[in-house]
């Protein structure tokens, strides 16, 4: 955008104090500034990249996985690889694309939605991005030292214990999990920090926008569900490491035990995963239909019961088990509530279209695409909340299907409509619509056809993760149509992802607002500044620029020559107190080298963790080492109004 | 100064340089990212103990075989951490008054306290009459008692460092904050022991 266009923002700053505050707030230059950052957008920016590229790579692997299963007898693979490709389609998919990259997106939009200049805790969120990263390379360089894991993504016991698991490739499963959770747990901390402290001066919690609302829901269950993981896998690996028998029949263990303690994550997950497309489906939704989304309480309010009615259904993934009636008949109860929250919010957005104008841009498409496929999706999962459907199409196709209408229709549609939704606002250049449009269909007609026929499929008894199957089970015909949808997805992908690449060179100029959206996000310029807002803006509606007859009120008096940022009140959002903001730093490179030769180290002998322990003591030493009081620098008196903030 | 009329619940023209510049718990950030680390922590005592609970229903007899943890060292533990709320309360008085000699007092009984409850933990660990290895009730009492140990070091070397800033180092409110902060991370990292202490010690007893 254009210096003209910059100075004609609500929150721009007169040019003098824009050089300052740009000086603060900036990046060191080169190799040493792209270690050190704690910019939130470039942290988020590299997440939702690096996400990307883990989608492309568990895309590819399953498009061998389609290759192999196209015809019957076939021996493109073998089955020991075969193993390998669907567990890293699976644990690529679910923890190093789906999580990371809802996490990226909040990263990088929560705080221009909130009106602040940055995050909470910067210095966590690079931390958290560099083990993240440093768990994906793990896992895919054991893969390509054919040490990649093969027990499939939930990696149960006692396939995966120290008896059947030979070798590391448990281990190297086990461990990746530790990386990315603690990658998602900080990004967590800090989002769920920022939301309650750091919104603009009158944005009240009712006034937060539906985005924000869907990424505080699943910050907590991020808190909540994640260490039930850790602690799954950490037994696991300790059993296979130093003797432990928590999995282990013989000495008094119990292999349920480890099923518990991962759907008490996994369940969960689906919704960490797909809560925040939700929140992508509202915000895109009221743009395109230039109406607020019909029933805000309502939407806020289901999103809330189906982060608290997650953690009810975990044991629905273990009918198969053997249950006692009554817990059949709770979680059968439990897993069919929770469409309730659900089917709420699609009549809410249906409303919200149905009262609108809607403007069929392709971020619209991937919502009225969201809403047919989540449906399908949510109606096969009613299907098997019942026992005996369940118990008779478990671990088939059938399961496969849903699951993929679930994930993919209700996480992966948002995306890609979110992404090329602000796309614009990140790069300063819109995407090309034509190529939005032939990528939305070619998924999406793709997506169909690969998967609808593996409904018919589990039906007809086609088990999940078979190598391949004899031509006398009548499964090919279905299975190379289904081979042939997922190549059209794959091409969809492709033009997506192509859109992205030429349109971020040569796409055309956004401007601030290029949608003629509400959320402060649009009020900052395109791309944002690294301190987001000039001046700080006040909120007075839901919808700050659709109302107020188009000025959008700010504040002035944060400091220009220290990083600051302001704190308000949790519920009200008053201005609170000013708050220091960290500056680059490699101390978060650092620890996380640290922490990921700790985990690595310890697959090989668990004395690694004694010793690493003490190079990541002192990293965070280093880190937390304190330093001039930000009172100080900007010269605040230290002596407040006594009893004022006790 | 406002350059507009600011929205009624924000007082308009409000000038943000005024605000002070540091604050004691809910009004910081750093108290948030206790909660969030507790919460964290908490499900995975809590899954934990969980756990505990199913293999303990799982099997015939509890503990699978030998005795139970000697009781007293483990209620020594259980009376020193609950005692040393009494100054940790006083520490986070004091520090909220940014009364620094005192904070300074109360912040050294604190953390020698610690220091006796990671000595005391040490002889917890050579008298539970398992090791991690013998069988799956050997394995889950390690675990408990290894997570909260490792809240006591991490408390450990919080508090030392920052009552050794007390006395190098000019004492700004963000650092009295801190001390409070550190002063409510312990309450917790005591009142998590309560559940396992009647998990490690008192669930073999009852046990059938």
């Amino acid at each position: 955008m254009s210096a003209a266009d910059a100075s004609a923002l609500p929150t721009a700053l007169p040019a003098e104090e824009d050089v300052r505050l740009t000086r603060t707030w900036a990046t060191p230059p080169g190799f040493w500034g792209w270690l050190t950052t704690v910019d939130q957008k470039q942290i988020a920016r590299r997440y939702v990249v690096t996400g990307l590229v883990f989608f492309a790579l568990a895309g590819l692997l399953a498009a061998a996985m389609r290759a192999q299963l196209s015809r019957p007898d076939n021996h493109l693979l073998s089955p020991d690889r075969y193993n390998q490709i669907f567990t890293m389609h699976g644990s690529t998919m679910m923890f190093l694309f789906a999580v990371p990259i809802m996490e990226g997106m909040g990263l990088y939009l929560v705080p221009l939605m909130i009106g602040a200049r940055t995050m909470a805790f910067p210095r966590l969120n690079a931390m958290s991005y560099w083990m993240y990263l440093a768990g994906g390379i793990f896992l895919w360089t054991a893969f390509i030292l054919n040490v990649g894991p093969d027990i499939g993504w939930f990696g149960y016991v006692p396939l995966s214990g120290p008896e059947y698991g030979i070798g590391k490739r448990a281990d190297v499963w086990a461990q990746m999990i530790t990386f990315t959770e603690v990658a998602a747990m900080a990004a967590a901390a800090s989002t769920a920090t920022s939301i309650f402290k750091m919104r603009a001066p009158g944005m009240t919690l009712a006034r937060m926008p539906i985005f924000v609302w869907a990424m505080l829901t699943t910050a907590f269950m991020i808190m909540l569900a994640m260490p039930a993981v850790m602690l799954a896998s950490s037994f696991l690996i300790s059993d296979r490491l130093i003797g432990t028998h928590f999995y282990n029949y013989a000495e008094g263990g119990s292999v349920l035990l480890f099923q518990h303690l991962f759907w008490f994550f996994g369940h969960p997950e689906v919704y960490i995963i797909f809560i925040p497309g939700l929140g992508m489906v509202s915000e895109i939704t009221q743009t395109f239909c230039r109406r607020p989304v019909f029933g805000y309480p309502a939407v806020v309010l289901s999103m809330l019961a189906t982060g608290f009615l997650a953690f009810g259904l975990w044991v629905h993934h273990m009918f198969a088990t053997g249950l006692p009636h009554m817990g059949d008949s709770f979680y059968t109860a439990a897993s069919m509530t929770i469409a309730i929250p659900s089917g709420v919010q699609i009549f809410c957005w249906l409303a919200t279209m149905w009262d609108g104008k809607p403007r069929l841009a392709p971020p619209m498409l991937w919502v009225i695409g969201f809403v047919i496929t989540f449906v399908l999706g949510g109606l096969s999962g009613v299907m098997l909340a019942s026992v005996p459907l369940d118990t008779q199409v478990h671990d088939t196709y059938f399961v496969v299907a849903h699951f993929h209408y679930v994930l993919i229709g209700g996480a992966v549609f948002p995306l890609l409509g979110g992404i090329y939704y602000w796309f614009p606002k990140a790069t300063g250049r819109m995407l090309n619509e034509a190529a939005g449009k032939w990528s939305f269909w070619l998924v999406f007609l793709g997506f169909h056809t690969a998967f609808f026929p593996m409904h018919i499929l589990g039906l007809w008894g086609m088990p999940r993760r078979v190598w391949t199957y004899p031509a006398d089970m009548g499964w090919g015909a279905l299975n190379l149509t289904s081979t042939i949808g997922a190549y059209i997805l794959a091409a969809g992908v492709l033009v997506y992802v192509l859109n992205l690449i030429v349109s971020y060179r040569r796409g055309a100029p956004a401007g601030p607002n290029p949608w003629g959206a509400s959320g402060l996000e649009w009020a900052a310029a395109s791309p944002p500044p690294s301190y987001n807002f000039g001046l700080t803006p006040v909120v007075e509606s839901r919808h700050p620029l659709w109302t107020g007859g188009g000025r959008l009120p700010t504040l002035t008096g944060l400091s220009l020559d220290h990083r600051e940022v302001l704190l308000t009140t949790v519920t009200d959002a008053r201005p609170d107190l000013r708050h220091g903001s960290p500056s680059p730093s490699i101390w978060p490179l650092l620890t996380a080298v640290a922490v990921s030769a700790l985990f690595i180290g310890s697959i090989f002998d668990e004395w690694w963790i004694v010793w690493l322990s003490i190079p990541f003591a002192l990293a965070v030493l280093g880190w937390f080492w304190p330093r001039k009081s930000h009172g100080k620098k900007v010269g605040a008196p230290d002596e407040t109004p006594p009893g004022a903030l006790a | 100064m406002s350059r507009r009329p600011a929205a009624a619940a924000v007082p308009a023209g409000q000038d943000l340089s005024l605000l002070p510049a540091a604050g004691f718990s809910a009004h910081g950030l750093w108290y948030w990212a206790g909660l969030a680390f507790m919460l964290m922590e908490g499900s995975a005592f809590a899954l934990a103990c969980a756990a505990y609970v199913y293999l303990m229903n799982s099997a015939d007899q509890w503990p699978l075989e030998g005795r139970a943890p000697a009781l007293s060292w483990g209620t020594a533990q259980t009376v020193l951490l609950l005692g040393s709320l009494v100054p940790t309360w006083f520490l986070a008085r004091a520090a909220l008054r940014r009364d620094l000699k005192a904070t300074q007092g109360w912040g050294v009984l604190v953390a020698a306290l610690n220091a006796l409850a990671l000595v005391i933990r040490a002889v917890e660990f050579l008298h539970l009459n398992t090791r991690w290895d013998s069988d799956a009730y050997g394995s889950i009492t390690w675990t408990l008692i290894l997570l909260h140990t490792v809240h006591l070091i991490t408390d450990f070397v919080d508090t030392f460092f920052l009552t050794v800033f007390l006395f190098t180092h000019p004492v700004p409110t963000e650092r009295f904050s801190d001390v409070q902060d550190d002063a409510l991370y312990w309450a917790y990292v005591v009142f998590t022991w309560l559940p396992l202490y009647l998990l490690i010690y008192w669930a073999p007893r009852w046990a059938p």
